[in-house]
């Protein structure tokens, strides 16, 4: 009865959604204000609606009921709790119906935050989430629904892949569909204001914190998805250049590039029509994300099984919404009235370089990525497109962006003394460098180009700290000075640094351990070892266990260094119920100076078993940088200036031309 | 050097070609040099492939060719059902990978027409089969059918 309940819910979801698409749009056209206030009433019930429906099917994980074919091929009853949850959307049809709840929850939250809106423009953002949820509730409904019965019904279901029985990874997909799907909103607002005809300001700062959530959703669910492929695939990688990694990745970068750009547009009331270009491509990524992970057209590791007839149903929506918003884009854009001047050395002209690069970026990025399609669809011929061309690639067209990005903040705008703002960095480069030599002098090997992206990170961390060092007076000025000016910098500025002083960890995390990493791989004995990078790995023992789910062969590795004893690392093969499918567990000790690694590998006829065991020097620097970044977002967010429902600085913004 | 809105936006748009045409050129060159072809024992039969390319092969892994030599190298037998190429590995296998099952390997032949390969490409679900893969053993069994002539192929 639930589940019947839960499937009547999406279907009455998908009506709702058809008349938030039309009536709002259509009121909106005619200056109707009975027409456009349904508009929020009917988001927020078109969120109760697919609540309820993923309550209901939440319900029936949690329940193990069986008779529901999505229940019986995705969940097992001994599974623990917290993956029974999870379950529900590791899977094609719940993880769309997460998309859908996550869609309309944004879209509830626009019809709860936005009440400073002009009513024809809140109609039409959420006409047009209405459009996308259309869509999506329907592709749902006719041909992925989780609602499905079995008759009769089985005693047991068949389990859930077990290397999605996992923490992280029971939250990595909600975070990064907020990430995808919050771009939809930035999206919304950008076709609202192509019907609308107008672009300004006060625009650009309404947009700013739905891309800004967006954006910290993704570089946190992106971060957690890699965190998770180094401690769960076994062999210490973190970034493989795969088609699902660069589903994600791609978004990201335009995101980036869009909330750059809308401070341009907020501030100087310039780059307009690139900016709406910008948020159309950011969410059409997002649906090509979306195509690419759940139509199965392109291999990858991180592939599950799919099925190519949704794929062509996704590539309708894809088609429609991308070639509908460009089309509109095309007729609209030039009506947008030009904005400021400014003088090609100027905090906005940096903002164009970093558009610039991080546009050409993503492109490369979407070119290899859709690079074996092509090549097949035209030749027959199957390539494989890997990191030897996303590596090169992507460094030449990053790192001169990434050499650039302590400057961009301390040039004025509109016209920038470039010079004057060099000399404030002087102290940044001279650490670099110092940092650059010290890295040469003490290493022992590793290719000579180490050194120099070492320096490149901490260019970034100590020449984003400058931007702040410099409005605080830093040892410029008495300490209490300095206190006082910190306590009054606003959020955004901080936010900022941050950001991209994360982004110079993540560097220095990357270069490391693509640069030192040791990798020894050899068949122990119990009782023999090894040692790497210091660390003596001593094999003790191999028992045999039970889990909750799942059977393990565990093997116990003592560490030590220099004969002291440092800790005990267990690694485990598993045999999951009731597939039988193996994972295996890794050992991971985190020094300060990197992640020591040990993986038990299969047994040997003659005895002993094999072992690898890695040394990642900084490693956890990799996550770490974009969870600096996310915390750089989350003081950007909540700066008080933004604040949702903040009293408005229209007359300080650029004057608007009169409607 | 008063800037007109004309001339910025030339500037911005000049700029713009020039970063995004020396891209097109790293992309083309890079393209060149490291696409990797995927080929099944068969195509690499067929074909004669230098010792010096590196390309992907896949197919299925033979039941009982898995064998265990000294220390941590592997070898097995990767077949499409109509020929079969021997490869050897050294490294820890991933978890999905079983006899009977689809794989893909990316290395070079060697001078004896063994596969080294220096990568088994890992995947996280056992139903999963490589696209590769499954399209090249469907073909195969619809050139079955057809020569057998007994069956229509399913539609």
């Amino acid at each position: 009865m639930i589940t019947e309940t839960g499937h009547f819910a999406l279907v009455l979801a998908f009506a709702l959604a058809l008349f938030q698409t039309i009536v709002p749009m259509y009121g909106a056209a005619k200056n109707d204000r009975s027409f456009m206030a349904t508009a929020s009433p009917a988001a927020l019930a078109q969120f109760a609606l697919v609540s309820l429906s993923f309550a209901s099917l939440t319900y029936a994980y949690l329940s193990s009921d069986f008779s529901i074919k999505n229940v019986y091929a995705n969940s097992h009853s001994a599974k623990p709790l917290i993956y029974k949850i999870s379950g529900v959307w590791a899977n094609h049809e719940g993880s769309l119906l997460l998309w859908v709840l996550i869609l309309t929850l944004f879209g509830a939250a626009v019809a709860v935050f936005s009440n400073n809106l002009p009513q024809s423009l809140k109609a039409r953002v959420l006409a047009v989430q209405g459009s996308i949820s259309t869509a999506f509730l329907g592709f749902i409904l006719l041909t992925s629904n989780p609602f499905e019965r079995l008759s009769p019904s089985p005693i047991e279901g068949t389990g859930m892949n077990p290397m999605l029985q996992d923490p992280a990874l029971a939250i990595h997909p909600p975070l990064l569909y907020a990430g995808y799907v919050g771009l939809s909103v930035s999206f919304s607002f950008a076709i609202a204001a192509l019907l609308e005809g107008k672009v300004d300001a006060a625009w650009a700062r309404w947009v700013r914190p739905w891309t800004l959530a967006a954006w910290m959703f993704l570089t946190i669910g992106i971060a957690l998805g890699s965190w998770w492929a180094y401690y769960e695939l076994g062999w210490g990688g973190w970034w493989f250049w795969d088609p699902v990694e660069n589903a994600s990745f791609m978004p990201w970068l335009v995101a980036t590039a869009l909330l750059h750009s809308a401070v341009v547009v907020e501030k100087r009331n310039a780059l307009k029509v690139w900016t709406i270009l910008l948020a159309i491509l950011a969410f059409s990524l997002s649906l090509v994300g979306t195509f690419i992970v759940r139509s199965g057209v392109l291999t990858s590791v991180h592939a599950f099984a799919s099925d190519p007839e949704r794929g062509v149903f996704i590539l309708a929506i894809l088609c429609f919404f991308v070639g509908g918003s460009l089309a509109l884009y095309a007729w609209r854009a030039p009506i947008l009235k030009a904005g400021g001047i400014f003088a090609p050395l100027s905090r906005e002209g940096s903002l164009v370089i970093n558009n610039l690069f991080l546009a050409v970026a993503a492109f490369a990025v979407l070119t290899g990525t859709l690079f074996p399609l092509v090549y097949e669809a035209l030749t027959g011929g199957k390539i494989s497109v890997g990191p030897p061309f996303f590596n090169p690639v992507f460094g030449m067209l990053i790192i001169p962006l990434l050499l650039l990005v302590p400057l961009g903040p301390l040039l004025s705008w509109k016209r920038a003394d470039v010079l004057g703002a060099m000399q404030r960095l002087w102290a940044a480069a001279a650490i670099s460098v110092l940092v650059a030599l010290l890295v040469m002098i003490f290493k022992e090997r590793g290719p000579w180009a180490a050194p120099l992206g070492i320096a490149l990170g901490i260019w970034l961390i100590v020449g984003s700290l400058t931007e702040l060092a410099v409005r605080t007076k830093f040892l410029r000025a008495p300490f209490g000075t300095f206190l006082s000016r910190l306590k009054g910098l606003p959020g955004a500025a901080i936010g900022m640094a941050l950001a991209h002083a994360g982004v110079g960890v993540m560097v220095i995390g990357i270069v490391a351990i693509t640069a030192w990493k040791v990798e020894k791989i050899v068949v122990l004995k119990e009782g023999a070892s090894i040692t790497v990078a210091g660390s003596k790995v001593t094999f003790v023992s191999e028992t045999k266990g039970e889990g909750p789910n799942y059977s393990a062969e565990t093997g116990r590795f003592d560490i030590t260094v220099d004969g002291k004893f440092i800790t005990t690392l267990y690694s485990e093969k598993r045999a999951f119920r009731p597939s039988g499918q193996p994972t295996t567990e890794v050992g991971i000790h985190p020094y300060w100076s990197g992640d020591l690694y040990v993986v038990m590998g299969d047994a040997i006829k003659t005895g002993g078993r094999t072992v690898r065991v890695y040394f990642n020097p900084l490693a956890p620097l990799i996550w770490f940088g974009p969870l600096i970044m996310f915390i750089g977002g989350m003081f950007s967010l909540f700066d008080r200036r933004y604040r949702v429902g903040a009293p408005k600085r229209a007359k300080q913004a650029v004057m608007q031309p009169a409607e | 050097m008063a800037m007109t809105r004309k001339k910025q936006r030339t500037t911005m748009i000049v700029g713009g070609l020039v970063v995004l045409g020396i891209a097109v050129a790293i992309i083309a060159t890079a393209l060149k040099d490291t696409i990797v072809f995927f080929y099944t024992p068969t195509e690499v039969a067929e074909k004669s492939i230098s010792p010096t390319t590196r390309f992907r092969l896949g197919g299925l892994v033979e039941k009982g060719s898995v064998k265990r030599g000294e220390g941590t190298t592997v070898s097995f037998t990767v077949t499409d059902n109509a020929q079969t190429i021997n490869v050897q590995y050294t490294g820890t296998l991933p978890d999905l990978f079983r006899e009977g099952q689809g794989v893909v390997t990316e290395g070079k032949l060697d001078r004896a027409g063994t596969f080294i390969a220096d990568s088994v490409l890992a995947k996280h679900d056992e139903n999963y089969m490589p696209k590769e893969v499954a399209d090249s053993l469907k073909k195969q069994g619809y050139w079955k059918h057809t020569e057998d002539e007994k069956k229509q192929p399913e539609s």
